[in-house]
C-alpha cells in the first residue's frame, strides 16, 4: 500500500494546494469521508465544512463551501467554490457567504428550500468548527 | 500651406500623442501578463470540471432523468446571446469583431424564425448593438467597477443566466467571447453553454466508468450543471480579460509607430518652410544690394 497519495485543491480562481497527503478527510454531501492511498474511486460532491489534509508537514486545514471530490487510488483533487485555510478564514467572509446563502434560502421554494435551510445549517456547523459563530 | 508656427504646434501635439500611447501599451502589457496568469491559474479547475461533468453526461445523458441543462428543453425557439465584451474602447477589433459574430448570429437566427434575446456584458458591446437589437435586450451586467474579475462575477453573470432558463425564458444559450491566442490574434468565439455541448470525453472514459458516485449520478450532475455554466463563463470571462488587454497592447503599439512615422514627416516638413523662409530672406537682402 501507497503511504501517500497526490493531492491536490483547486478554485476556480487559482490551485491552493498541490501536495504529497497520507489522509484526506473530506466533508461529502451525505457524511464526511477520509480518503487515503489506494481508495476506491469515487465522486462526492461537497458541504460546507472543514476539509482536513494529513501530509508530511502536519495537518492542514481549510473551509470550503462546496463543489467536488474526485477520489482514485493515486490521488485526490477537491474542486472547491470556495476554499480557505482555516487560519485566514474571517468573520468577514462567513458574514458575506451566510448572507449568500440567507439571500438564497428566502427566494426558494419547496425541495429548494429544503436544499438551502441544509446549507444554512451546515454553514453553522463550518463557523462552529472553525470557531467563529455567525 | 501652414506656417512654421502651426507645423511647430503639430510636432509638439503628435509627440504627446505618442507619450500617451506608448504610456498605454505599457500599462497594457503589464495588465496582459497579470491577465494571462489569472487565465492560467484557472485552467486547472476548468479542465477537471469539465472532464468530471462530461464523463457523468456520457453515462447519464441518454435517459429520460437527464436533467434540463444538460438535455435542453426540447425546443429551439427562443436563443439568449451572452455577448461579452469590454468596458473601455481603445483595444483595435476587440469590441466590434465580438460584435460583428454576434450580430451575424443574431440575424441568422432571426431570418431562420427564431426568437433572439441578448444579454450583454460590457458595455462596449451594447452600445455596438443597440442601434440594431435594442429591442431585443433583456439585460446588461456591468464590470467597469470591477478592478479584477473573480469568480463571483462569473457566477452572478451565471445566477442570472439560470433563473432566465428556470423561468423558461429561452431554450438555447450561447455566450460570444475572444479567445486569446497571442498579442496579436484573439479570436472571436461562439461557444453554446445551455444546453451544455460537453465533449465527450473519450480519452477519459477508460478512468471515468469506474467510479463510485455519492450520492447518485443523477444528484451529482444536477448539482455539477449550475456549476459547470459559472465556470464556463468565469473561464471565457478570464479570456475576454486577456484578449483586451493584447488588443489593447498591439494597437496601442501601432499608435505609437504611426505618431512616430508623423512626427517624421512634420519634422521634415518643418525643416523645409524653414529653409525656404530664409532663402526667401537672402534673394530679398540680394536684389535689395543689386537694385543700388
Amino acid at each position: 500500500m501507497a503511504a501517500s497519495m497526490q493531492f491536490n485543491l483547486v478554485s476556480p480562481e487559482r490551485s491552493l494546494a498541490s501536495l504529497q497527503a497520507s489522509a484526506v478527510q473530506i466533508p461529502g454531501a451525505d457524511g464526511d469521508l477520509t480518503a487515503m492511498p489506494d481508495h476506491a474511486p469515487v465522486i462526492t460532491t461537497l458541504r460546507p465544512g472543514v476539509l482536513t489534509v494529513s501530509g508530511e508537514a502536519g495537518e492542514t486545514r481549510y473551509a470550503v463551501t462546496g463543489g467536488f471530490a474526485e477520489i482514485t487510488a493515486e490521488g485526490t483533487s477537491v474542486l472547491a467554490e470556495r476554499a480557505v485555510p482555516v487560519e485566514d478564514f474571517t468573520a468577514d467572509m462567513m458574514a458575506e457567504i451566510m448572507a449568500e446563502a440567507e439571500a438564497v434560502a428566502q427566494g426558494a421554494e419547496g425541495a429548494a428550500a429544503d436544499a438551502a435551510a441544509k446549507t444554512l445549517s451546515d454553514l453553522k456547523a463550518l463557523g462552529e468548527a472553525v470557531g467563529i459563530s455567525a | 500651406m501652414p506656417s512654421l508656427k502651426d507645423l511647430k504646434n503639430r510636432i509638439g501635439s503628435v509627440t504627446n500623442t505618442r507619450k500617451i500611447t506608448s504610456a498605454m501599451k505599457m500599462v497594457a502589457a503589464a495588465k496582459l501578463r497579470r491577465a494571462q496568469d489569472a487565465a492560467e491559474a484557472g485552467r486547472p479547475y476548468a479542465e477537471r470540471m469539465n472532464a468530471v461533468i462530461a464523463g457523468l453526461a456520457a453515462s447519464v445523458g441518454d435517459s429520460d432523468s437527464a436533467p434540463r441543462l444538460l438535455a435542453g428543453t426540447g425546443k429551439d425557439d427562443v436563443h439568449l446571446l451572452v455577448v461579452m465584451t469590454a468596458e473601455r474602447g481603445l483595444c483595435g477589433g476587440f469590441n466590434s469583431s465580438i460584435a460583428k459574430l454576434a450580430r451575424a448570429k443574431a440575424l441568422e437566427l432571426s431570418n431562420n424564425g427564431k426568437t433572439v434575446k441578448i444579454l450583454t456584458v460590457g458595455k462596449k458591446g451594447r452600445e455596438q448593438l443597440k442601434r440594431d437589437f435594442a429591442d431585443h435586450f433583456v439585460g446588461h451586467v456591468d464590470l467597469s467597477e470591477v478592478k479584477r474579475i473573480g469568480y463571483a462575477d462569473a457566477s452572478g453573470i451565471a445566477r442570472d443566466v439560470l433563473a432566465r432558463f428556470d423561468g423558461g425564458e429561452f431554450d438555447v444559450a450561447t455566450i460570444f467571447y475572444n479567445r486569446f491566442q497571442s498579442v496579436i490574434s484573439q479570436v472571436p468565439t461562439e461557444q453554446q453553454i445551455i444546453p451544455a455541448a460537453y465533449a465527450s470525453a473519450e480519452d477519459e472514459g477508460g478512468d471515468a466508468a469506474l467510479y463510485d458516485y455519492e450520492p447518485s449520478e443523477e444528484a451529482i450532475l444536477e448539482d455539477l450543471l449550475p456549476r459547470g455554466v459559472a465556470t464556463q463563463i468565469f473561464s471565457a470571462l478570464l479570456e475576454n480579460g486577456a484578449s483586451e488587454q493584447g488588443a489593447r497592447m498591439s494597437a496601442m503599439d501601432n499608435a505609437t509607430r504611426n505618431a512616430g512615422d508623423m512626427i517624421e514627416r512634420l519634422t521634415i516638413e518643418y525643416n523645409r518652410s524653414r529653409q525656404a523662409v530664409i532663402t526667401n530672406e537672402l534673394i530679398e537682402i540680394i536684389s535689395g544690394a543689386e537694385a543700388l
